[in-house]
Order: structure tokens, then sequence, then C-alpha cells
């Protein structure tokens, strides 16, 4: 997924080959993560597409099935990524995923940990901001995750950026083998307040660290917890409105002079019902925007803090 | 795990501990003065109405506190050490103010409650009494602070405070950070751009170490600097621009980048993209005095106090010397750059950089230019992306994207097409008196978003043939 191997790279000469994998785009909200294998076939609601077909064509292509129906093949980003993962837990979204990488001041190089893994989504990204050199120490209690999670890493190529470790953060703290070199820490568990001192143990000095959290009785328990040995303790909630695009045609009111700026008005008389608005195509064309008519109202809340420098 | 010891390395890279030269960001009273300085041993900063020199910082790890102090050559600042003891205090000051039963209806405004006058302020400042000390006087001779709240006395206290006994939170610059910094002082300079929303821009644009990204940054360097952030050293940031004056990226010089980051942050007109793909026209080089960089953005009385600010280069590349000394064997490259003059960013791309992004087009495309059409811009860019590749456009204004997506849309030339706000609010978390933040920002800019596609009915080719404006 990332280009730290040069062959995966983005390039106008790079195409599709047996093994990698794609993302299988039919809409914007209608994706799914497809290995490239070349007996292989994928069947949906457009038909069947033999993989054989798309072998040697370029990213970003449109790929026909036997009925005719069609689907773009998109080389994997932890974005798209995010879309098409299946669901072990509740997932972080591309707005808190963007804000905690910026606020954790991830650059190439760093040591990051997390709890829990969940479900890989922002592991995929804290990866890809650490990368070539650093590394994501991350952490989930249930076996059966981690296990899923090391695969899905795997598939995605990340695996030589993630280390998945099964233990329960709350109840132990974090190995005592990683005290001092994490550059930040990030923890996504029911009771944060149970692992902030181990995370200070981990952290360098002005390491920053974040917890998500639903509720805001978390964020004050953690707070208070974080009081004693951090500093610069700031709770954010980050929201993504998204909105609509359409053309349509938009009716001009007819007034004596003209609105200002219309074209000059046709003559024309409409004198049955009194109606001022023009039936006609006379109108122009307008593209509009508007907010979508439902978004998320609430994901979690983000308390950052930094270790305080103490001698 | 057996990385860790080539984690280490890099993290040297990935410093904490400021250096003569070196760019910072002071945080004076908590967030009420943000400024930018470099670290030299002549310059200044400017706290109420005394100067204080800046040596003193130099050395000292980021994150550290400093107070003013009266010392024997003047006023300086001296680095505050917290305990653990005094950490602890702290605690127990929170936890007591659970329970309150105080409130402030006996309290009359008639501006008698204080019995200590300015002069007899002054005069303990002459005898040499710290601030911490007159704010206790302060407290001591208020008529009214017992019968406050624990509240409002902990507000009473943090306000004399910041009068008395100013604190100097020494600050490592980071796009976010000094994103933060501009939205808050000079939101115009970095087109409205707000941290969650940069965030956004280089996950959309899949911004990651060995891409080739293509920007056009119209908002002062603050995109560029973020994207070299993210690359590392590794990869490029391709600035493009129309016309023969690259914009201003100043703002990068506040990023405390090396040699090897800044050697990836390069400019290209984009006429010159247009000309060598029609044929093999040698490039023309543009005079330098076009380099997209000045020295102007430190902030001005900071500035006063640096003696040669061109040559802030030189301890910069004298730092990596060191660096690399600690392992033991400083390499070829180190010596190199003993000799020559340190990189500056934005120089011109070089021709085998050109002719291999001709080749494989750019991994990511960023546009933040208020000043110009979106879809004018990336109908005209977007050519040189490479097929799949992810494209972010920031807008402060919607209609422009609207109709940028719209174009898009019916050229058949990007899926994945989403126009995005974010939406920010910080809270006050205390104590049974959690609640947002009265004041925010209500607007972060917008964002589109997309993925190129390969278009049989419109090969790459024919888009490179457009019209290039000079």
């Amino acid at each position: 997924m990332l280009p730290t191997d040069p062959t995966k790279k983005l390039s106008f000469k790079r195409n599709i080959s047996d093994g990698d994998l794609v993302i299988v785009y039919e809409k914007h909200d209608n994706m799914k993560a497809v290995k490239v294998c070349e007996k292989s076939i994928l069947e949906n609601r457009f038909g069947v597409f033999k993989h054989a077909d798309w072998i040697g064509k370029p990213y970003g292509c449109k790929v026909s099935s036997h009925k005719g129906g069609f689907v773009y093949l998109l080389a994997p980003t932890p974005e798209l990524w995010t879309l098409v993962l299946s669901h072990r837990t509740q997932i972080l979204y591309v707005a808190d995923i963007s804000f905690v990488v910026m606020y954790l001041e991830l650059i190439p190089g760093c040591v990051v940990l997390e709890s829990g893994t969940g479900s890989g989504s922002l592991t995929t990204s804290l990866a890809r901001a650490i990368a070539p050199s650093g590394h994501v120490y991350t952490f989930d209690f249930h076996e059966q995750r981690a296990v899923a999670a090391r695969e899905d890493f795997e598939r995605t190529g990340l695996s030589s950026l993630v280390t998945v470790g099964v233990r329960d953060i709350q109840g132990e703290g974090f190995p005592k083998d990683l005290t001092g070199l994490a550059d930040a820490v990030f923890l996504d568990l029911p009771q944060p307040w149970l692992a902030i001192g181990s995370a200070g143990e981990m952290l360098k000095p002005d390491g920053v660290l974040c917890s998500f959290s639903p509720c805001i009785e978390q964020v004050q328990r953690s707070s208070e917890t974080l009081a004693s040995k951090f500093t610069d303790i700031r709770t954010f909630e980050v929201l993504l409105r998204t909105y609509e695009v359409r053309e349509g045609k938009m009716d001009h009111c007819q007034t004596e002079a003209g609105t200002p700026g219309s074209r000059p008005s046709k003559r024309k008389h409409r004198a049955s019902e009194g109606s001022q608005w023009e039936q006609d195509n006379s109108g122009s064309s307008v593209v509009m925007a508007r907010p979508s008519g439902e978004a998320k109202g609430h994901t979690g809340y983000l308390t950052f803090a930094r270790l305080k420098c103490v001698a | 795990m057996s990385t860790v010891e080539e984690q280490e390395n890099y993290s040297n890279k990935n410093r904490r501990i400021t250096w003569e030269g070196c760019s910072v960001l002071l945080d004076i009273n908590d967030g009420d003065r943000l400024l930018f300085s470099r670290l030299t041993a002549g310059s200044i900063v400017k706290i109420g109405n005394k100067n204080y020199p800046l040596q003193p910082l130099i050395g000292c790890p980021f994150g550290s506190m400093f107070q003013v102090e009266n010392g024997a050559n003047g006023p300086c600042l001296s680095r505050v050490i917290p305990t653990a003891e005094a950490s602890n205090a702290e605690d127990k000051k929170e936890c007591d103010s659970k329970n309150e039963s105080r409130d402030n209806r006996a309290l009359i405004d008639n501006n008698t409650a204080q019995t200590l006058t300015g002069d007899d302020i002054e005069g303990m400042r002459r005898e040499g009494a710290s601030g911490n000390a007159i704010v206790e006087a302060l407290i001591a001779n208020s008529a009214t602070f017992e019968n406050k709240t624990s509240f409002s006395q902990e507000k009473y206290r943090l306000k004399k405070q910041k009068k008395y006994a100013p604190k100097v939170l020494l600050r490592r610059p980071f796009a976010r950070s000094i994103c933060d910094t501009y939205f808050k002082k000079y939101p115009a300079r970095i087109g409205f751009l707000r941290v969650d929303t940069l965030s956004l821009l280089l996950s959309f644009a899949n911004v990651t170490a060995h891409s080739d990204v293509l920007v056009v940054d119209m908002i002062g360097g603050i995109l560029t600097g973020a994207v070299a952030e993210r690359l590392g050293g590794t990869g490029y940031v391709c600035n493009t621009y129309r016309g023969d004056s690259p914009s201003s990226i100043e703002i990068v010089r506040i990023f405390n980048f090396g040699d090897e980051i800044n050697k990836r942050i390069v400019r290209l007109p984009l006429a010159d993209f247009c000309a060598s793909s029609n044929g093999d026209s040698k490039d023309i080089e543009l005079p330098q005095a076009a380099s997209g960089v000045d020295n102007s953005t430190i902030e001005s009385q900071a500035a006063s106090g640096v003696e040669n600010p061109t040559n802030q280069s030189d301890p910069v590349s004298m730092e990596e010397t060191t660096m690399s000394s600690e392992d033991g064997k400083p390499t070829t490259e180190t010596c190199a750059l003993k000799v020559h003059k340190a990189a500056k960013p934005g120089e011109k791309a070089s021709e085998d950089a050109i002719k291999s992004w001709k080749e494989n087009g750019f991994s990511s495309l960023i546009i933040a230019a208020p000043e110009v059409d979106a879809w004018s811009i990336v109908k005209e860019v977007l050519p040189f992306l490479s097929f799949s590749a992810p494209f972010v456009i920031y807008h402060q204004y919607l209609q422009p994207l609207a109709t940028c997506m719209h174009n898009l849309q019916v050229e058949k030339m990007a899926i994945g097409l989403q126009i995005t706000e974010p939406w920010l609010r910080e809270y006050q978390v205390l104590p049974s008196r959690t609640h947002p933040h009265m004041q925010m920002s209500a607007c972060g800019g917008y964002v589109l978003s997309g993925t190129k596609i390969h278009n049989d009915n419109q090969p790459n080719k024919d888009f490179v043939l457009l019209v290039c404006y000079n």
C-alpha cells in the first residue's frame, strides 16, 4: 500500500499484476478489497469479472463484466482501506485519524504505541506517517482480533512497519522493553485512565499522548489522571460535513427591467395565472452545493496531552 | 523488533533539544501570545516592557518552561523544572474544588478590595521580589479573595500570575503548531487553512515517505512544509506555479528542516512541464531572485535581535555534523556539508527529477490556491498525476470547489469525488465544569478530494496539450 517498496509506487507505467491488492470501486459508498488472482473471478450485481482481464491494465482503469457492467480498479490507500476493511470493532474515520496523526506530530522515523488495535483502521494511517523507518507497536487484548489484524497488515504490505501484540494494556500496561522509546501513544480503551501511567513511562519527555473516548465521563476521568504528569491537556471533537453538488436549472424572476446580470429576457407575456416565473428553458443552469442530509453527529472526544519535562 | 536500534538513530534527527540557530515557537502565558523566533546569541523576546535574551534557551529540551527573573545583568529567563511533588500538590488543589458552597452574592465592585498600590508593587520589584512573591502579596492584601469561590480564586491567581510572573514555554515548531499559530495570528497568510483541514489534505492526498507530491502552494509555504515534514527527506514536494515568479514559501523556514529535507523541496514553473512534454526544449533557468524563500517570517521583534538572518542555515549543517559523529562514523555526506552551503528549500527541480515525473507521474496532488480558479488549475495539473493517484483541493469558499467537482464529473476525469468541511470544537474539561469552549472557529475551509482515473477516451497525452498561461 505504501511506496516504501519502489515497485509498488504508482506510475503511468505501473500495471495491475497477479497478486496485487486492488480496491474494486463500484460507487463512492460501495467498494471492496480484492487480491488479484489469475484464475479468480469477482461476481457482483454488475455481473462476473475475470481477474485475468485485469492483469496488465493500468491502475485507475474501468473494467467490464460479461454483461457489460463496469467497475474501477484502484490502488489501495489508507483512506480507501478504512472504507473496505472488515469491521471487527467500531473504527476511526478520516477526520479523527487525520487529526490524531497531525496532533501526535508523527513524522517518518517516529515510534508510536497504540491500544487497542481494533480493526486496524487508525494503525494503517499511523504506519503511513512513520514509514519508512519508524514503527507502530499496537496491542489488543483480544487474540483473534490481533491475529486478524496481523493478516490484514500482511495483505496491505505494512507488516514490516507494524508489530501487533496480544496484551491487556489497561491491566498490565505496555511492555517494559518499550520504556522511554515512544514519540507518541494512542489510547482507545474503555478505561483509558488505567493505562495513562504506563503510557507516561513509555513516552520520551515532551512526547504526545492521545486518548479517544466516546463518552465525556471517560474524558473527565482521563483528564484528571493526566494532570499529574502531563501538560497541555486539550480535548477536541472533530467532525466532517459532506456536500452534495448538483447542476440545476434556476428559473428567473421576471421583472420589467430584468434581474441584474441576467440574460436579455425574451419578450414574453404570460398573462395567465399571473405567474411571474418562467417555465421555459431560459433559466440558466447553476452548480449548487448543499450539506448532505445525514452526517455523523459524534464519533468520540480526542484528548491530547504532552509529557512534562521533569528533572 | 530488530529495528529498534535503527529507529533510535532515526529519532536523533527528530531533535528534542534546541540548538543555536534553531527555530522555536514561544508560547507566552499559556497561549496568550505565540511567536516564532530563532535562537541565536543576540536574539531577544520582549515581554511587557522588558527585553529578555533568548540565549538561556539554547540547549534546553523542547517543552521546557521558563520564568522571568531579575538577574545580575538585567532581566533574564530562567528555566523552571517542575518536581514530582509540585505536580502532586496541584492535583490536591483540583480535588478540593469539588465541594463548593461559597458564591459571589456579597461581592461589591467598588474598587477598594485591593489595598496594595501600584507604588507598593513597584517598591517590591525594586527590592528584587520575584513575580510569584508579588502575586502572593496581592492575594494577601485582597479583601475579597477569601470569599471567592475556589474557581474564581484560581482565576484571580492566574490573572495576576500572567501579569507579574509570566511564563514562557519552549515549543518545537511542527506543521501542527505552525498552522495553529498562523491561524490564530495571521489567518489570511495561510488562506484561512485550519489545522484539522491541513491534516485532512495530507490524508486525502496519501502523503507518505517516498511520494512525489505535486503542490500548488499559494498559502505561504505551510502546505509545502507540512508535506515535506511527512516525506522526511525522501521523495519530493514539487511546488508548481504559473508565470515566472513562484509564490512565497517563507513559512518553510520555520520548520527547522535539515539539508536532507530542504533538498526535497523544489519548484517548477508549470510552463516547463508543458514545454518539455511537447518536445525537447531546454529549460531556461529563471533568475535566482525568483526563489520563493525569504526571511521575513520570524516576528520582527525577535528578528531584530538576529545578527545576520541570511546565515541561519549554517548552524543547521553544523548540527548535522555533530549528529553523525554520535554514532562514530561521519559519512561522506557530512564532510560535504562542511564545504558546501546548506541546501535551500525551493530550488528549481533537477532535469532528472522532471524526466522521472514525466514518465511516471506524481503520486499525489494538493492544490491550495485561493486566488486561482480551482477548475482552471486542476485541469492543467491533473495530467501530471499518475492514474489512481489521489488529489485534493483546498479552498476557503465552497462555490469554486462545487463548480470544479461538477466539471471533473462531467469530464469523467476522476471518481470518489467528495467535498468535505471539517468542524472542530474544543472543550474545557474541569471537575464539574466541562463544556465546549464559548468561542470557536466557524470555518476551517472546504476540501475537494478524489482519485484520478485512467480514461480510455481521453488518453493522458491529450491533456498535456492544454494551453499553458504565462
